[in-house]
């Protein structure tokens, strides 16, 4: 009896996990659009990868604040960690191959998050902000005080990379830096989507909305916020590692308080807690943001304002909420 | 797609050759901080540059100028900038660039496109040596810090001085060249104060209050022209340092002009070292500020930044017409400003053809109460066609090959 | 006077004047953080506010330095209480990333608008003479203009004490920053102590930003890149405390003039150093309940 129970509860956790790593057809649209941006805007490209840069760096922070519920200011630290990575092994090593540069700058910044996490994420709330802020700026401190090593604020300039697997070089029309950047950036969504639809991943979500009670249930609730924060600062690594890569430059501003401000807008704007928020959000954001600057470079500032604003009081959870409600209104045939 | 467009704009182009006016639109890149902590910099060069198109616009004829303005502030990067203004925007010149960050990351940029980059303030030394296609009108802090070394100490009897600075390249490199000037010149540094980063104006009252315990001759200071430099002035007089007789010397950065009326009684007697002031007295710069006053008021006049802009435009102009419209060649562009002089309001200047930077007269000059009440200047020396002494002197990364 | 009493003076003074301008704009935050919960990271917009306006008052109507300053508070309060009816109200219930793009989206905004009314080039005003200048007391002198900063940071503490700790006011706010469903359901209305604290709050920030003028400048940036400062004081004193907002500026003020003082080179980490161990040692900050 007790057994047959036991095989009733697993394969009905069986199907809830089969049920949401299920691929949905809408998910194919980022990568659709992704792919016809490289042919539909070639002379963009530069600029695209920038947005996918910052979609991936959106995407980690989806990790620890939409899944795990960790709200903090200072992811830029982890960005910064893994641009200086790369940065510094080309300027001081004459490492420039890029592919395990984003490995060095994973392990750099994943070791980071796992060090500094191991004592932040015993906080919460407006103490975790202020830490995670606090220690970002000692760390831009930091760098301007060893200035001879990273370059201070006037940075490593002239960084030149090792073409990507060795064939493609990077070109005036950032071409290659696209592509790069967008199969980077395909990857680590298959992994962090791998990880969301896991057991790992669903815990994550329990402690998210019920942390009592995860604890309750025995869960290893500061362990797994910690391997979430890791791999999700490894990502912020990547992304990191991604903006020196596509720049050839770095400067200590990767560690300004508007970079982890900046990453955390966007992915509210598109909707935390889902993944593609982060990409829709960063599209959004910085296409909003460079045709305002475009169109009125010191007031670009009102419209992104007032985009704020109005998504707050009309979408609450985000662009991608208010498709998701929009879905279900149209399938329901009604409010 | 593309064939075609490229089609019409041949017909364009046969159109307005058969139609016998020659008139090429030049479209020149703009990067300034249009927004962000900047702005106020951004905003000095920016009138600088509009000035001069609308009252210049007429030497270029049959050809036009259009500025193309891209923010340089929070948000930007300088290499998408720079990148989409030069591939899809299709400027020939890139110009402005407040922040040496941003040229940094840009050199490349124009390297590969063969695009040439006019600097018209990013002050770091060793800009030049990024690329070929980076001529600067500005200077760089060895410009004015270095001599200022040796001046202090020679003319203006500083036997003994605190250095005080922002806590970033250009503090650093303005403490560094006025440190090398100053004690080959037999002066003697009492401290070196680093005074917080640019973002934030800081309380200054306790690096002032140190150096006031420490009772140097002089204090030198660098800060940026921003915000900074009247908090910094401000302080000075509250602390007491003048009137404990300790000098404050140092470059134009800290006495803007478009700053100096809101500083009060605290900055007069205060010396400081630069190319530029509102008040000099030649036949250009009395005409540029006349022109700069009927246009934005006597509120807000210019200051070193606007003229260095001033400067950089007036170089272009002569390119476009040296050149009859004709900019494609970026090389061709460069080679026609290696050498090449002007009258400016900085008096005469030219560009170095071994480094294509800025040679310039440098000016000691005191801040004094004029006789209409307003605050002014008075040149008490000038040191003749400065160089940038970072590359001349061979310091650190300005001693090693560049391009 | 010997040169070690001299510096602790020196620092000390400083410190505290540093310290008062903090204290002013933050109080307001913390309160309004600690009763109702809101990430409001427009305050320092606010602070922004009344600087600005302060330069207009003295500048273009001729109003003393002193009514500009009462007038800015008071205007800027009342328009801080329209914003409240009309936007912040909505989100009182909604998560704390919803206030977060909220009130970004409204500090934007405000930089952009003051940036088109004023223009970038920083703003200050020309002290009347009675501030400027120096007092002398004998052994040293110390800037008129500090004394005063000080002063009226006193007067605020004094007055605010009174306010939180004797009145039936106070009371009722205290009570709801510990506890808000039970100060509610013992018939408080939550809604209305917050409309005017928030109000208060806005209002005392913009007396600091008055304040500030003179020592920062005022720049349309003003609204962002001092926010990082009040945060952290809010933070280090606990939310909705009084006496912890004011400990953690006088302990971060005091320390990070100190740090400027003594240890230049390193000055810049010293205010952060000091935040991140009084947090780590007590998470929930000086004065608050865990």
């Amino acid at each position: 009896m007790a057994a047959t129970d036991e095989i009733a509860v697993a394969a009905r956790a069986r199907r809830f996990l089969a049920a949401h790593a299920r691929l949905r057809p809408t998910e194919a649209l980022p990568w659709l659009v992704a792919v016809a941006a490289f042919f539909v805007f070639p002379d963009r490209l530069t600029f695209g990868s920038q947005v996918l840069v910052m979609a991936l760096f959106a995407l980690s922070l989806d990790l620890v604040l939409g899944y795990a519920g960790i709200l903090t200011l200072g992811h830029a630290a982890f960005f910064g960690i893994g641009a200086y990575t790369v940065g510094l092994l080309a300027a001081r090593l004459d490492w420039t191959e890029p592919l395990t540069g984003l490995l060095a700058a994973a392990t750099c910044a994943g070791f980071a998050g796992a060090l500094s996490g191991v004592v932040l994420l015993r906080y919460r709330g407006l103490t975790l902000l202020v830490l995670t802020l606090s220690t970002t700026f000692i760390l831009q401190e930091f760098g301007n005080v060893f200035d001879r090593v990273t370059g201070g604020y006037d940075g490593l300039p002239g960084l030149s990379f090792s073409p990507v697997l060795g064939v493609f070089d990077y070109d005036l029309f950032g071409r290659t830096a696209y592509l790069y950047a967008l199969a980077v950036l395909f990857v680590c969504f298959c992994l962090a989507r791998a990880i969301v639809v896991s057991p790992f991943g669903r815990s994550l979500v329990g402690i998210r909305e019920n942390t009592a009670r995860m604890h309750s249930i025995g869960a290893p609730v500061h362990g797994r916020l910690l391997v979430a924060y890791t791999v999700s600062a490894a990502l912020a690594g990547v992304a990191g590692a991604l903006h020196a890569h596509t720049n050839a430059f770095v400067t200590l501003s990767v560690f300004d308080f508007e970079n982890s401000a900046g990453v955390l807008v966007m992915l509210i704007l598109g909707g935390t807690g889902r993944l593609y928020g982060a990409f829709w959000g960063a599209v959004v954001y910085m296409v909003l943001q460079d045709s305002l600057a475009k169109f009125s470079p010191a007031f670009w500032q009102a419209g992104v304002g007032l985009l704020l604003i109005v998504t707050v009081l009309f979408a609450r959870a985000g662009i991608l909420g208010l498709v998701e409600a929009a879905g279900r209104r149209l399938r329901g045939g009604g409010p | 797609m593309k064939r075609a467009s490229s089609m019409v704009l041949a017909v364009l182009g046969l159109g307005v050759w058969a139609g016998g006016a020659a008139g090429e639109t030049i479209r020149v890149g703009v990067v300034l901080p249009y927004s962000g902590v900047n702005a106020d910099l951004g905003s000095q060069m920016d009138k600088a540059f509009d000035l001069y198109v609308r009252k210049h616009a007429g030497d270029i004829a049959p050809h036009k100028i259009e500025l193309v303005k891209r923010d340089e502030g929070p948000g930007a990067t300088a290499k998408t900038v720079v990148t989409e203004l030069i591939t899809r925007d299709k400027v020939k010149l890139v110009t402005g660039f407040a922040l040496s960050p941003s040229a940094i990351a840009a050199a490349p940029v124009v390297t590969q496109a063969k695009v040439p980059m006019l600097i018209s303030n990013a002050g770091t030394a060793w800009i030049t040596q990024l690329s070929p296609y980076i001529v600067r009108f500005s200077f760089s802090m060895w410009h004015q810090a270095h001599p200022m070394g040796s001046y202090s100490a020679d003319k203006l009897g500083c036997k003994t001085t605190a250095i005080g600075y922002t806590d970033y390249p250009p503090g650093k490199d303005a403490a560094e060249a006025f440190r090398t000037g100053y004690e080959k010149a037999g002066g003697k540094v009492a401290d070196v104060i680093p005074m917080g980063n640019p973002a934030q104006v800081p309380d200054f009252t306790p690096f002032l209050q140190r150096v006031k315990d420490a009772k140097p001759d002089c204090f030198y200071v660098f800060v940026p022209s921003g915000a900074h430099s009247a908090g910094l002035v401000k302080s000075y007089g509250e602390v007491g340092l003048r009137a404990a007789g300790v000098r404050l010397i140092g470059t134009t950065d800290v006495v803007p002009d478009n700053k100096l009326q809101d500083m009060g009684e605290a900055v007069v007697g205060a010396i400081v070292m630069g190319a530029y002031a509102a008040d000099l007295d030649n036949p250009a710069n009395k005409a540029f500020v006349a022109d700069w006053t009927a246009a934005y008021g006597a509120d807000a006049p210019p200051d070193f930044m606007s003229a260095a802009a001033w400067d950089a435009m007036a170089a272009i102009f002569h390119v476009i017409k040296t050149l009859d419209g004709k900019l494609d060649d970026g090389a061709k562009v460069v080679e026609l400003l290696k050498g090449y002089s002007r009258k400016s309001p900085r008096g005469e200047i030219s560009i170095d053809p071994m480094t294509r930077d800025v040679v310039q007269d440098e000016r000691a000059m005191e801040i004094v109460r004029k006789a209409d009440g307003k605050l002014g200047t008075k040149v008490l020396g000038v040191v003749e066609k400065v160089k940038d002494q970072c590359k001349e002197l061979k310091v650190g990364r300005c001693g090693q090959a560049g391009n | 006077m010997p040169p070690l009493a001299n510096i602790v003076v020196s620092i000390l003074f400083d410190g505290l004047a540093y310290a008062m301008v903090l204290f002013i704009v933050s109080v307001g935050l913390s309160v309004t953080m600690g009763l109702m919960g809101f990430v409001n990271l427009a305050h320092g917009a606010f602070a922004m506010a009344g600087g600005y306006l302060t330069v207009s008052l003295t500048r273009s109507m001729g109003v003393p330095f002193l009514g500009a300053l009462v007038i800015a508070v008071i205007a800027i309060a009342a328009v801080s209480v329209v914003f409240e009816r009309t936007l912040y109200r909505r989100l009182y219930r909604a998560s704390e990333l919803d206030q977060v793009l909220l009130t970004i989206g409204l500090t934007f905004l405000a930089i952009a608008a003051f940036t088109w009314v004023y223009g970038p080039v920083p703003q200050s005003v020309r002290l009347p003479d009675y501030l400027a200048g120096q007092i002398d007391a004998g052994f040293r002198t110390f800037p008129t203009y500090r004394v005063f900063i000080i002063a009226v940071g006193l007067a605020l503490v004094t007055v605010l004490w009174f306010a939180f700790e004797r009145t039936l006011l106070g009371a009722k706010i205290r009570a709801a920053v510990d506890n808000r469903r039970m100060a509610q359901s013992v018939g408080i209305d939550v809604d209305r102590l917050f409309t005017l604290t928030f109000a208060v709050g806005s209002g005392l920030a913009a007396l600091g930003g008055g304040l500030a003028l003179q020592l920062f400048g005022m720049t349309p940036s003003f609204a962002v890149v001092y926010l990082v400062f009040f945060l952290l004081v809010v933070a280090v004193g606990g939310l909705g405390s009084l006496k912890g907002t004011l400990a953690a500026a006088l302990v971060l003020g005091i320390c990070d003039t100190a740090g400027k003082y003594l240890f230049a080179g390193a000055g810049g980490f010293i205010i952060y150093a000091v935040a991140i161990a009084i947090l780590l040692a007590r998470p929930a900050g000086l004065h608050g309940r865990d």
